[in-house]
């Protein structure tokens, strides 16, 4: 906040630095926010609801994202993630039960052109196959 | 920082390469770096080093074929290698003066052979972080003799001479509102760089921000003195990383050399460029949504007018352009506006770079003078569709252009060619489809992202697109009926006409390009419940796991 010296419009950078910080925006950490910039409530707790990158909860160890975009797929990007939730018994933006796996889809990485892609804690891998994610999900959960 | 001095960087940053006999440089953009070119790197500083040869290894942005990852070429003999792993390294350093390593080497020149580079001139030429090594390109000099030599008005003029339009997809003549701008009256102008490049299936403004990051930041300088501005802003999806920090590294260095700052090059102007962060939200990319963003709030739009040209970023004059629009400020600064106006089309001037992705061979970004047929891009520089299967349609614009036939392949890229075959020229985004692709899936997945990414300002937008993801369901799983088409079309038409912003104006554009070329497989959904392509499931809907 200093940094952009607690200027109001900043409240989305301000925003980005807490969650990347915290894993999460959680109530304290809005209102922490929104009452340092001297914005309303209101409009802080607007902008994380609008805004996809920003989360409420928690996420778990680790996030297996899938990437959504045209390219991904046209080359079977739905595959993978119906294969992924079938895995793992949850829904994009749900994680697993133990809190191990997160598994959310993005709009896109741009990198279209290795399509199919899918971010293992942010790592991104192209070409991805429906055994090659399988594979890592098993991996992640018994770490 | 004077030209001269600028001259006396580029001077001995070329005196610096030419102590080296060899220049090994590797692609360390996305794509390749996903695919271990960062190991690649450092084997073959190790295997140079070992075989004491005198060589340069030099990092650099994206070359452009990307499926041929991880690429390196080797100058000056321009000798491109593909696919290469660590394990290759010390095979590379033993050929450097000899033969090429003929097993890695590809042949890459019918691709580049249709490619005219502008944008992407330095792509692959550069190391990314290091200004010096732009400077050596000539970088900067167009601000510097724009700063000395030229009027405001005098670099308005050269843009408008140009026929620039802007690349962001609208295609509005760039000269225009910089000249709009810059007649609006007050003290306090902003300069935008919109780097949201939201449109899933492109990333060409990701790799320019990432390959080549102060050419934008030049760009935009430029445009700050032409219109009288003092302060920019870059909005860069949250989504890029990368792009967020090379842009970061470029500020400062530009600052460094006083390139950015008070008193550029000993005149009055002064400017400098602060750096905002999308949060993932399509919507953004649009005009006055990316205003109300970078002031903090919820990225909604607001009719138009007032144009932000009149009243932007807290109600000042405010001027937006487009990542590939600021890329090609320099360059026409440099050359010209007749040299760019020679290339392209009659009323599409110049190069577009696009993201040639989805079934084809040759994925990755080219850039190519306007008015080339879209066979010649698809066929020859792409290699056409691989694996046997045939071509069906492409798709440009993302969620607001159009699947564009087989049959239409011959059509020359322009603004207002695409745009009368039902398609945009959108900010480049090239996705080709096979016969394993069903149209009204297709469309079906548009509608879908239309529909969650519509802020849900204006109610066309907001229950329209809605509306048509269920009919586009109801076609996909069989249940359709021949009313429902008819229904859908007169939908179309109605949150075409009556949405607020491009997001909603244009979101019917992928359903009534597939209806009007692909019609047949809707009816075959909806009459004989088949999908052609074996995509749609046509049984009862797949129960969704809880």
């Amino acid at each position: 906040m200093r940094k952009n010296g607690f200027a109001r419009h900043a409240l989305i950078e301000t925003l980005h630095t807490v969650q990347s910080a915290f894993g999460c925006l959680d109530d304290d950490s809005i209102r922490f926010v929104a009452r340092s910039l001297r914005v309303p409530l209101s409009q802080a707790y607007g902008v994380v609801t609008f805004y996809h990158y920003f989360s409420l909860k928690p996420p778990g160890k680790h996030t297996m994202t899938i990437c959504a975009g045209t390219a991904c797929y046209i080359k079977g990007s739905d595959k993978l993630l119906a294969a992924a939730q079938q895995k793992l018994h949850i829904l994009p933006g749900q994680t697993t039960e133990d809190g191990q796996i997160s598994l959310m889809t993005a709009r896109c990485v741009g990198a279209c052109s290795r399509a199919p892609v899918m971010l293992c804690d942010g790592e991104v891998a192209g070409e991805t196959t429906g055994e090659h994610m399988l594979e890592q999900l098993e991996r992640w959960a018994v770490e | 920082m004077t030209i001269e001095e600028l001259e006396q960087i580029a001077e001995s940053v070329r005196l610096e390469n030419d102590k080296y006999d060899f220049e090994v440089n590797v692609c360390m953009d996305l794509a390749c770096a996903s695919q271990g070119a960062g190991q690649l790197k450092e084997a073959l500083v190790r295997a140079t080093e070992a075989s004491g040869k005198n060589v340069l290894i030099r990092r650099t942005g994206c070359m452009g074929p990307c499926s041929n990852g991880p690429m390196v070429r080797v100058d000056p003999e321009e000798i491109f290698y593909s696919h290469v792993n660590a394990s290759n390294a010390e095979a590379i350093a033993n050929s450097l003066g000899g033969e090429p390593v003929s097993a890695l080497q590809c042949d890459l020149n019918e691709h580049f052979d249709k490619q005219v580079r502008v944008v992407l001139e330095n792509a692959g030429h550069i190391d990314p972080e290091k200004i010096d090594d732009y400077i050596a390109r000539d970088g900067y000099k167009a601000l510097l003799t724009a700063l000395t030599e030229m009027t405001p008005n005098g670099v308005i003029h050269r843009i408008t001479e140009s026929g620039l339009r802007g690349r962001g997809g609208g295609g509005y003549p760039t000269g225009l509102k910089w000249g709009t701008v810059a007649k609006a009256g007050g003290d306090l102008k902003y300069v935008v760089c919109n780097g949201d490049e939201g449109d899933p299936g492109a990333f060409m403004d990701r790799s320019v921000m990432e390959g080549d990051p102060h050419r934008v930041i030049e760009g935009m300088a430029i445009a700050a003195y032409a219109v009288g501005a003092s302060k920019g802003f870059i909005y860069v999806r949250a989504e890029y990383p990368v792009a967020v920090s090379r842009l970061t590294t470029a500020l400062r260095e530009a600052r460094r050399r006083g390139l950015l700052g008070n008193s550029i090059c000993n005149t009055p102007f002064s400017f400098d460029v602060e750096i905002r962060l999308g949060a993932g939200a399509f919507v953004c990319g649009e005009e006055t949504a990316l205003l109300a963003s970078i002031e903090g709030r919820r990225g909604t739009p607001k009719p138009r007018p007032p144009y932000p040209a009149v009243s932007g970023l807290w109600g000042k004059p405010t001027l937006i352009n487009n990542v590939e629009t600021y890329a090609n400020i320099a360059p026409i600064v440099r050359n010209g506006g007749r040299w760019f106006a020679d290339m392209g089309s009659e009323r599409s001037k110049g190069t577009k770079v696009f993201a040639l992705t989805g079934k084809i061979s040759n994925t990755g970004l080219v850039e190519v003078p306007m008015g080339i047929k879209l066979r010649e891009i698809i066929e020859v520089i792409g290699g056409g569709v691989p694996d046997g299967h045939t071509f069906k349609a492409v798709q440009t614009g993302g969620p607001s252009g159009g699947c564009i036939p087989a049959e239409m392949l011959d059509l020359g890229v322009s603004y207002d060619a695409l745009m009368a075959v039902g398609s945009i020229m959108g900010s480049g985004g090239m996705i080709v489809m096979d016969d394993t692709s069903c149209m009204v899936n297709v469309a079906r997945f548009f509608v879908e992202f239309c529909m969650t990414e519509s802020c849900g300002k204006c109610i066309p937008c907001r229950a329209g697109t809605a509306q048509m993801y269920t009919l586009l369901t109801r076609i996909c799983e069989g249940k359709g009926t021949m009313e429902d088409l008819d229904l859908l079309v007169s939908l179309c038409e109605t949150i075409k006409e009556t949405s607020l912003c491009g997001l909603g104006m244009t979101s019917p554009n992928p359903v009534l390009s597939t209806l009007k070329y692909f019609k047949n497989e809707y009816i075959e959904h909806i009459v004989h419940k088949r999908c052609p392509a074996g995509v749609c499931n046509m049984e009862a809907p797949v129960e969704v796991l809880a």
